[in-house]
């Protein structure tokens, strides 16, 4: 039961992905994008942890903790450059 | 594996799928920039979290060991989601002139700090004057 709860959060990630891409493309300001970008390394985490669970094998949890501390620090660094020119003061 | 354990499983990892599907829907089909900020930040994040709770159920039921690597990336996702829906907010506020003319004034003389110029600079003209 395990497994095809598995294979219904992956169908159910990949769409999810595929609406953050619509927004990458169509996302009429900049921030629509970054903000999508975010969303698609939320996603990407989720999606790590369920391939984790479903091929039984738990070193692929740091790749996710590495995806969550880059992808928060992206977004930050790009909207702090939106909001005063440089990334760093 | 217990029944119960397998049931309650296979339960939250699609519940955590279906928000993350639901987060991403309103971010895909809302109108507004402030109104697109609702999805991924609160219904993304419960997906993640569920999914992840999920994962340490999973780990306690199959290996007997609690793993602490899910719960850290729980916690990081809930601290800093608030932060990116504020940063990204006050960077809206800062681009949109429409959504400038909809701020509450401030009732003393000094505007939104997030118009002002950045507090180490000298530079007069600095600070935001586009119309």
């Amino acid at each position: 039961m395990i497994t095809l709860a598995c294979q219904i959060a992956l169908v159910a990630i990949g769409l999810s992905v595929v609406f953050n891409v619509y927004r990458i493309v169509a996302g009429p300001d900049v921030l629509d994008r970054i903000l999508a970008l975010d969303t698609m390394v939320i996603n990407a985490i989720a999606l790590i942890v369920v391939i984790a669970m479903l091929f039984e094998a738990p070193t692929y949890f740091e790749a996710a903790l590495l995806f969550a501390m880059v992808g928060f620090l992206t977004t930050v660094s790009f909207c702090k450059y939106l909001l005063r020119g440089n990334v760093i003061e | 594996m217990p029944i119960v354990a397998e049931f309650l499983i296979a339960a939250l990892i699609v519940v955590g799928a279906f928000f993350l599907l639901v987060g991403s829907f309103a971010l895909a089909k809302l109108p507004d920039m402030m109104r697109r900020l609702h999805g991924p930040t609160k219904a993304t994040t419960l997906g993640v979290g569920s999914v992840l709770i999920a994962s340490i159920a999973y780990a306690a039921v199959v290996r007997g060991s609690l793993s602490m690597h899910e719960l850290l990336i729980t916690l990081f996702l809930f601290l800093t989601a608030p932060v990116t829906a504020f940063m990204v907010a006050k960077a809206h506020i800062l681009r949109d002139a429409r959504e400038r003319a909809k701020l509450p004034p401030t009732g003393s003389e000094k505007g939104w700090a997030t118009l002002d110029p950045s507090p180490g600079s000298t530079d007069e003209l600095a600070g935001f004057e586009r119309k």
